[in-house]
């Protein structure tokens, strides 16, 4: 009996069917991801990564909810135009604390990984909510809509809970300070002595402009004005890394 | 009570949806939960006006079901042309970026609701209507499970319905193609389960001693997509009563987990299952036996075991590990053989019966389709080798390779599979006109070149000129330059794929016209009756 016969047992129990197909397609998956869950150099150890402060996380949470890692990618590739265009090529380490990834799939505007610190709050503000007053090529949508919309924090604190069950180290001093943190990043009054111990390298100021209120706008900025502005360069020891 | 519990029920979820409506920690979920209230309500309503107390008229449980597959191939076509409409929408603001109306009918918000239109509830409408007309058939059985296969349907609707409205209202979870947030991903999971209960059921109840090889395809296709779809979804919520809630996994991992699940949507729904649906039309359109059963074989279980380690190569040049990479690509470039494999299986069983493409427009876009297919599997593989990858990536060219396979592979097939069942379920002599479907053919056909060309054009072009050096040693173009370039390229995009959405207009009207059960006066195709030739 050759084995193409055999097949016929296969095809005529529905259940061994169901089962070898079931065993045959999970193989890929067992082989190429479970590894990368524990194998130390998967990601490599890096200086001055932490998790996003709560204005940070609520401005990636409106980067994540108006689609803009359809358009923007967030992963330098290590090529000497993108290294010139962009800057350092990304690590993994950069985006340990990120629950999901934003590297994107498709760059029809420009890559987002190292933007924070190359614009000032004000370029931000004007470009998102009209893109083509200081881009005339640009063809992204207006964003103006987030300027008028105060944030939406009842308990934000929940959303720090949740990121710590899926692995980000927040403290419970964070946890307790999420709301309050929330708030005092984008005020240049408040006292942020706390903030700043709690968040390193964290951007504080009014950064939509209008100290009335803390709104979408204000996060958003927030967010993109940090991004990959944590690890510092100078200190990176690139043979380590290499993988 | 005809629908006593099932009307029970449904109230009950009304009303969980309303106490949701008014309890929501956030804005969004408040307004997705009214969505949902209402359509629930709506559902309520069309059942009590159904109901009765009389006792049920017996099931003749030797007939076929084909009640959840007319209604299948009527939600096919409907959304179809929603999931296209919109395609040519997004394709316009990306020519005209004034056409966004902020904030629901952004791009970034407009875009999910098109790849899910067009693979879920357009591809997968197809896929579910034309799974459940040939599991009958081809095991000689009713549908397993009574009305478990309405549930099946309603079910899946369900789930369209609130994916598409929540991405309207800023609810994702960025995973592309899996979008939906943690509630909406529940729901599909229990609809998922029993659309396997129901397939395997039915397939446990059959006549025949043997399993066709098209529900090989469709098993493979439910039960792959039930597993990765449960592991690529996992995340924690913020709260119970609110619509954000943060994947389990982070970065390098999240990012494969992702693309694991991202390239086998590819693989599975797109592929497998699609495949199936081609090895139970062609050869009954054709009328020819399926042209090798072993390569069948060969190419199945080669097919679904290599394309599961192909995801890595959407990754080519991340932060994610060499090792990783290189593995995705090998397996990548093995794929070409299994794919092809089954383009030939398709295209050669035709064998004999290739003068029918003369003829029979039906045939015509069923080989069409085939030839898609294998143009797209091999520029998959040539796009996967790194080399390629650097300058493809990130650019249009994926998204023309995408288009390729939706619209030549996927689509086609689904045109045609319809095209077949629709006379038949509806008891009809013939389609109400072929001659219609001759200009759906050529107007999808051509709609498919101009897209595909164009954006192997604009997306090569723009990845030239990101990495385009001077002599001086400087970068020569800036970012904002390139998008400028992309320009002419956008508008005649939006053009090829309003071609292709107007052949599916076509298409409507010609099917409605069926069910209608009218019949277009026209002349019979040339050289579908022979001639008489005068004796020589």
């Amino acid at each position: 009996m050759s084995l193409m016969d055999r097949h016929a047992l296969i095809e005529k129990n529905a259940t061994l069917l169901l089962v070898g197909s079931l065993l045959v397609v999970t193989v890929g998956g067992i082989v190429e991801i479970a590894p990368l869950f524990y194998l130390d150099n998967t990601i490599e150890k890096v200086e001055g990564m932490r998790p996003y402060s709560p204005l940070e996380l609520a401005g990636r949470n409106i980067y994540v909810r108006e689609g803009c890692y359809l358009c923007h990618s967030q992963m330098i590739r290590p090529f000497r135009d993108e290294v010139e265009r962009y800057g350092h090529y990304s690590l993994a380490a950069e985006s340990m604390y990120d629950h999901p990834f934003q590297w994107g799939s498709k760059r029809t505007g420009p890559d987002l990984a190292r933007v924070g610190d190359r614009y000032s709050n004000l370029w931000h503000v004007e470009h998102l909510a009209d893109p083509r007053s200081v881009v005339p090529e640009s063809i992204m949508p207006s964003y103006a809509f987030l300027k008028d919309a105060p944030i939406d924090v009842k308990d934000f604190s929940t959303h720090l809970v949740a990121n710590r069950r899926v692995g980000v180290p927040y403290s419970d001093d964070m946890i307790a300070h999420a709301n309050a943190d929330l708030m005092a990043q984008a005020d240049p009054n408040a006292d942020t002595s706390g903030l700043e111990a709690r968040y390193p390298k964290a951007k504080i100021g009014d950064f939509d402009g209008n100290p009335q209120q803390v709104t979408e706008m204000d996060a958003l900025v927030a967010y993109l004005q940090m991004l990959g502005t944590l690890v510092d360069f100078k200190n990176y020891d690139e043979a380590a890394g290499y993988r | 009570m005809k629908f006593g519990t099932q009307i029970f029920a449904l109230a009950l979820f009304t009303f969980a949806a309303l106490v949701a409506a008014g309890f929501g920690v956030d804005e969004p979920f408040r307004q997705h939960m009214w969505v949902l209230f209402f359509v629930l309500l709506g559902f309520v309503a069309v059942l009590i006006r159904n109901t009765s107390f009389e006792a049920a008229a017996p099931i003749d449980a030797s007939a076929y079901m084909d009640g959840p597959v007319r209604y299948g191939a009527i939600a096919t076509m409907f959304w179809g042309i929603v999931g296209m409409l919109v395609g040519v929408v997004i394709a316009l603001q990306l020519a005209y970026p004034d056409l966004n109306i902020q904030p629901w009918f952004n791009f970034g918000r407009l875009r999910p609701l098109h790849t899910s239109g067009v693979v879920f509830a357009f591809g997968g409408n197809a896929l579910l209507c034309t799974s459940l007309y040939v599991v009958q058939r081809t095991c000689r059985a009713r549908l397993f499970g009574g009305d478990l296969a309405w549930f099946v349907f309603w079910g899946y609707q369900l789930f369209i319905v609130m994916a598409a409205t929540g991405y309207l209202l800023g609810i994702t979870e960025s995973r592309e193609y899996a979008e939906p947030e943690w509630y909406v991903d529940i729901w599909l999971t229990i609809v998922w389960v029993a659309y396997l209960v129901l397939f395997l059921g039915t397939i446990l109840k059959r006549k025949e001693s043997h399993i066709y090889v098209a529900n090989w395809f469709y098993l493979s296709f439910i039960v792959t997509i039930a597993m990765l779809h449960v592991v690529n979804n996992l995340s924690m919520p913020a709260s119970f009563l609110g619509s954000k809630s943060y994947s389990a996994f982070s970065g390098v991992q999240d990012a494969l987990t992702q693309w694991w699940y991202g390239h086998n949507a590819v693989g599975f729904f797109l592929t497998a299952g699609f495949l199936g649906m081609m090895y139970y039309f062609v050869p009954k359109q054709a009328n020819r036996p399926v042209y090798s059963y072993r390569l069948s074989i060969i190419h199945f279980w080669a097919i679904i075991f290599l394309y599961i380690w192909a995801g890595p190569h959407h990754l080519h040049y991340t932060a994610l590990p060499d090792w990783a990479q290189t593995l995705g690509m090998v397996f990548s470039i093995m794929l070409w053989m299994p794919s092809w494999g089954g383009m030939i299986n398709g295209l050669m069983t035709l064998s004999g019966a290739w003068d029918k493409l003369r003829t029979d427009p039906i045939i015509r876009m069923m080989v069409m389709a085939i030839a898609f297919y294998g143009m797209s599997t091999f520029e998959g593989p040539m796009m996967s080798i790194k080399t390629v990858n650097s300058l493809s990536h990130y650019t249009d060219w994926t998204i023309g390779h995408v288009h390729s396979g939706a619209l030549g592979w996927v689509g086609m097939i689904s045109f045609g599979a319809i095209y077949y069942m629709v006379p038949k379920l509806w008891n009809r002599e013939r389609l109400y006109s072929l001659r219609l479907v001759t200009w759906h053919f050529w107007l999808a056909t051509l709609g498919i070149v101009v897209y595909a060309a164009v954006m192997w054009v604009s997306g090569i072009m723009q990845g030239l000129m990101w990495r385009e050096y001077d002599e001086q040693g400087f970068l020569v173009y800036s970012f904002a330059e390139t998008v400028a370039a992309m320009h002419p390229y956008y508008v005649m995009r939006a053009i090829g794929g309003a071609m292709y959405l107007s052949g599916a207009l076509i298409m409507a009207w010609n099917i409605t016209m069926t069910i209608l059960g009218y019949q277009r006066a026209e002349e019979p195709m040339p050289g579908s009756a022979p001639s008489l030739q005068p004796a020589e």
